[in-house]
């Protein structure tokens, strides 16, 4: 029988029910294998539902740094009955299946090509709880503790672990530790030990941090400067505000009073929380919003609002699988379209795609500045995958001397400077950027109306045609200002001379240099460029031209970004191949790889309709 | 087209306490129908300001969307304004308002814009205890739009298009008081002298102060089969008791008829004087819904102060904000710095 070996290179899902509290053993193992120095990247599959559905928990351990999906699973932990057929059947030849054998296999599940280690967690909680609640509870420690022996994880480690996680709560320290010796002992007794895979500490960690992207976006906001946020519960853009919240409460309480520099409103749905967060802009503050999908649909008639009438606001969209209510715990990128061209009329949107928490924190604080200085909406583009994930990342930085960008906004000592009168709307400095005032600013100049209705110069209402036309001029003239502002794209030339490229952004980043790498090595040779921000700068336009056949990664069924780019470019779409990507799941390595390979084949990648259709992510 | 008030000031005309006269707190010459109700109601919100001596910079005015939200620009010319979209003027208030808590925030929003489009976002806003007045020009019909019947319309109630309305009205003064309102009247456009205290008082309270005016479309809801009409509120208004308001650190001049039975201090010191009929106090909220639905079963409009809690904590003091406003803040006290980042880090390794 195939053996599947490998030393800090695989694959191991565990297949839980939720609920039962197995995240924060889940959570340990892999946090054990990154203190070990080895790069680790976990993905949550959860369902929308709170207590007893499946739910997955798949780790890619891989000291290459390779962190995006590979795709397949080398070894399995089966710790839901309900979801246990198909999980061995999904594992590859040659891995590792980790189960229950309190009671036999079904024999229907046996399959002859892959290893079986039972362990038998029910029993040995039954003789050691007496409680059903401990019962599950140390089920998932116990097989923390046989994993670590079967895979050669430093138990030390694991100890430290537990010890930090019950800081303050002592008692419960040496029952967890007790938990792992457990399991640990029992697969040590039985079982060959370490398996064909198994981790080796290593030093390619380096300072680099483990952290969920909503936190690092979170933390931008704080660092950017943002008071105000309003907002609507909906996966996976909660954890954004909460943890805006949680870090408000330590970084933003006046040490004096105890009172807080920030403000959050739990919005009645998501049209108030843009509205609060527009309100707060215009009157000064910076705010944001969170929310994924459904609330950007709803959201739109403000941000038009925002467009038209030059008021700044910060908008972080956390992507998940639509349309409609879609599959609301995946994840996709499939709000380009609609974020960049969100509302009725000649409107466009700002957008930045981050790839890592490093980058939404540093996208997030900018975001602000962007606001500002172009005194429009600015939409982070973030997804589930990199939202609520763990993602292994550089550690955040901040530059202590970094001022914020407040943009134009005339004081009350520039107003009675001004000579001639205040125009709101009035190109002067012939960016297509005006100046503004915040309400309350002096008590004689510079007050005006804002409006979503046509205007002049001036700020006053206006049903002129050519007026109304001068303003989307100028508003056009503006988003030109902008491209020379937002963030660069990221070059990833080959290491031979090719004409044939791949553009990417956002979270298919990581699958998609790993695939390069692999095609790489079949001698196959493509320059990458990651796109980082709507609208597109020169660069992206340069790199178009200088290659004669482009794959546009990304994970929707249009190939949003791909559309984005032949509007806006100007580009034969002959030349841009879609690679779609769709299913839910972070898209995998090899996924892009193979269909890469085929579409070099000739022609269409993969017929678009067809493309996930009975193809394992 | 623009309109832009010919600036042109009489010698003579009497000024504040800041010097400023009446013409300070006006703004562009209106573009509603002649006699539309809702200029008298821009009017008095420029006589509460002058009187009340409040720096026009000082206040933010918000709007929806119809024709009562475009009054903004007709009053109050040095103040930013901001004419949002329809029905969502109270979370654009709430917003500012979190932004800056040191201003005053008038919102100014229609019948369709709050009791349909918007009844959501005016109920959130209620029971947030916004710091803010709002002032509901409602006319029983959509103007801008050309006379469709509102949520508030009475049942049989018929505008110009003839249909009487067969949906039970949304009593928006009872919904305020239902949901928390602190400062909760009902006035009549038509009635300045009524309005204008009520105005001040709102202003100078600290909490959701809300005003149900009634404010007639004369070009389609002023036939006399409509209940929102000049001639049928006229005939069928009642007031709670007349009302004084006598703002912050102003002696008390007038002589008052004997009788008038309630004070009411604000928030910021003033003091509201009530004549009141009936033995009810003002700070009732129960036999404040009560009067309404009385009066309402008899055919009969009450207006005046329904209800007002002087003592109500608003937004600012239940979330527990700093004085200063927010969008004051600048790095120092905001931007934790590098420092705070490594421990952050650290965090997360
Ligand atoms: C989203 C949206 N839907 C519809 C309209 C059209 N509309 C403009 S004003 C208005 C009704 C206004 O009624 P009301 O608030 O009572 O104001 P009035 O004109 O009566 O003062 C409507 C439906 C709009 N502007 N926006
Ligand atoms: S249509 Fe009615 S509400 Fe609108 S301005 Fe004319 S009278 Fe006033
Ligand atoms: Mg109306």
């Amino acid at each position: 029988m195939k053996t599947i070996k490998g030393v800090n290179d695989f694959v191991i899902r565990f297949a839980n029910v939720n609920g039962t509290g197995s995240a924060s053993a889940n959570n340990m193992f892999a946090k054990a294998i990154f203190r070990m120095g080895i790069p680790v990247s976990p993905k949550n599959i959860f369902p929308s539902n709170i207590q007893g559905l499946p739910t997955w928990y798949e780790v890619r351990i891989n000291d290459q740094g390779y962190t995006g999906r590979r795709g397949g699973v080398d070894a399995v932990v089966c710790m839901n009955p309900q979801s246990m057929a198909k999980d061995i059947r999904d594992l590859e030849a040659g891995g590792y299946c980790i189960y229950d054998n309190t009671k036999p296999l079904d024999l229907r599940m046996v399959r002859d090509d892959i290893h079986f280690i039972g362990l038998p967690l029910t029993e040995i909680c039954r003789k050691e709880y007496t409680q059903a609640r401990q019962r599950q509870l140390f089920k998932n420690v116990i097989y923390v503790g046989a994993l670590a022996a079967l895979l050669d994880i430093e138990f030390g480690v694991l100890k430290d672990l537990v010890g930090e996680q019950f800081k303050g709560k002592e008692k419960l320290i040496a029952p967890n530790i007790h938990a792992l010796e457990l399991g640990y002992q029992y697969a040590r007794e039985h079982y060959k030990c370490p398996l064909g895979i198994r981790v080796e500490r290593r030093n390619v960690v380096g300072d680099r941090i483990l952290m969920e992207g909503n936190a690092a976006l979170a933390l931008g906001a704080i660092y950017g400067g943002a008071t105000v946020a309003g907002w609507y519960p909906i996966t996976p853009s909660t954890s954004v505000v909460e943890e805006f919240e949680k870090y408000c409460g330590r970084l933003r309480i006046d040490p004096g009073t105890g009172q807080k520099k920030f403000a959050i409103a739990q919005a009645e749905d998501e049209l108030a929380a843009i509205g609060l967060a527009i309100g707060a802009c215009w009157n000064g503050a910076r705010a944001f919003t969170a929310t994924s999908g459904p609330g950007l649909s709803l959201m739109s008639e403000f941000l038009g609002l925002a467009y038209f009438a030059e008021v700044p606001v910060v908008l972080f969209d956390i992507q998940r699988a639509g349309p409609s209510t879609g599959m609301p715990t995946r994840t996709q990128q499939s709000d380009v379209l609609a974020a960049a061209y969100a509302s009725h009329g000649d409107t466009r949107h700002v957008l930045l795609f981050p790839a890592t928490p490093k980058e939404c924190f540093d996208m997030g604080a900018l975001s602000f500045d962007l606001a500002d200085r172009l005194q429009t909406p600015v939409i982070v583009l973030s997804d589930l995958d990199l939202g609520m994930n763990d993602n292994l990342s550089e550690p955040l930085q901040w530059d202590d001397s970094r001022q914020y960008d407040r943009g134009k906004v005339l004081s009350a000592t520039q107003l009675d400077e001004l000579s001639g009168r205040f125009g709101r709307y009035l190109d002067v400095d012939g960016d297509g950027i005006c100046y503004r005032t915040y309400p309350g600013t002096h008590p004689a100049k510079g007050s005006f109306f804002t409006r979503g209705t046509s205007r002049d110069e001036y700020a006053v209402y206006t049903e002129d045609g050519d007026a109304y036309q001068r303003n989307m001029e100028r508003l056009l003239g503006k988003w030109e200002t902008a491209k020379s502002l937002v963030p660069a794209p990221e070059l990833h030339p080959a290491r031979k001379a090719t004409s044939d490229g791949v553009l990417f952004f956002g979270t298919s980043t990581a699958s998609t240099l790993e695939a390069l790498d692999l095609l790489r090595e079949e001698n196959i040779h493509l320059d990458g460029l990651r796109i980082r921000a709507f609208p597109f700068s020169d660069a992206v336009l340069e790199f178009i031209d200088a290659h004669d056949r482009i794959f546009v990664i990304e994970q929707n069924r249009d190939g949003q970004l791909r559309k984005l780019l032949i509007g806006e470019c100007d580009i034969n779409p002959r030349k841009l191949q879609a690679l779609t990507y769709y299913a839910g799941m972070p898209i995998t390595a090899r996924y892009i790889r193979d269909a890469i390979r085929s579409g070099m084949g000739g022609g269409q990648v993969v017929p678009m309709r067809r493309q996930t259709a009975g193809v394992k992510p | 087209m623009t309109y832009i008030r010919p600036q042109f000031r009489h010698p003579n005309l009497p000024t504040n306490e800041l010097g400023f006269t009446r013409q300070h707190y006006e703004g562009a010459l209106s573009t509603l129908c002649a006699g539309c109700g809702h200029d008298s109601v821009s009017a008095a919100i420029i006589e509460a300001c002058f009187e009340l001596a409040i720096e026009p910079h000082r206040v933010a005015k918000i709007s929806g969307i119809g024709c009562s939200s475009k009054t903004p620009t007709y009053f109050l010319g040095n103040s930013h304004g901001f004419n949002s979209v329809h029905g969502r003027m109270p979370s654009v208030a709430t917003g500012a308002n979190l932004a800056n808590r040191e201003m005053i925030y008038v919102g100014v929003s229609g019948d369709g814009d709050t009791a349909s489009i918007g009844l959501g976002q005016f109920a959130h806003a209620t029971r947030r205890n916004l710091n803010m007045v709002y002032i509901v020009e409602n006319n029983g019909c959509y103007g801008l739009t050309k006379g469709q019947d509102s949520a508030t319309a009475d049942v049989g109630s018929a505008s110009k298009k003839g249909d009487p309305n067969p949906y039970e009205a949304i009593d928006l003064c009872a919904l305020a008081l239902q949901l928390g309102a602190t400062y909760v009247a009902r006035s009549f456009s038509g009635d300045k002298a009524q309005l204008v205290p009520l105005i001040k008082g709102a202003l100078a309270h600290s909490g959701f102060a809300f005003i149900d005016v009634i404010s007639p479309c004369v070009t389609f809801n002023d036939t006399p089969q409509s209940t929102k009409g000049y001639e049928f509120v006229r005939e069928h208004m009642e007031a709670t008791g007349k009302m004084d308001f006598v703002p912050v650190r102003k002696e008390i001049t007038a002589d008052y008829e004997p009788g008038y039975t309630q004070e009411v201090t604000l928030h910021d010191g003033s003091v509201i004087h009530l004549y009141k009929e009936g033995a009810d106090s003002v700070r009732d909220r129960d036999a404040a819904l009560r009067a309404v639905r009385e009066h309402k079963r008899r055919g009969r409009i009450l207006t005046g102060l329904l209800y007002v809690n002087p003592d109500s904590q608003e937004l600012h003091h239940i979330l527990g904000t700093v004085k200063t406003a927010l969008r004051d803040l600048g790095e120092a006290d905001l931007c934790p710095g590098s420092q705070a980042l490594t421990n952050i880090n650290n965090s997360f390794r």
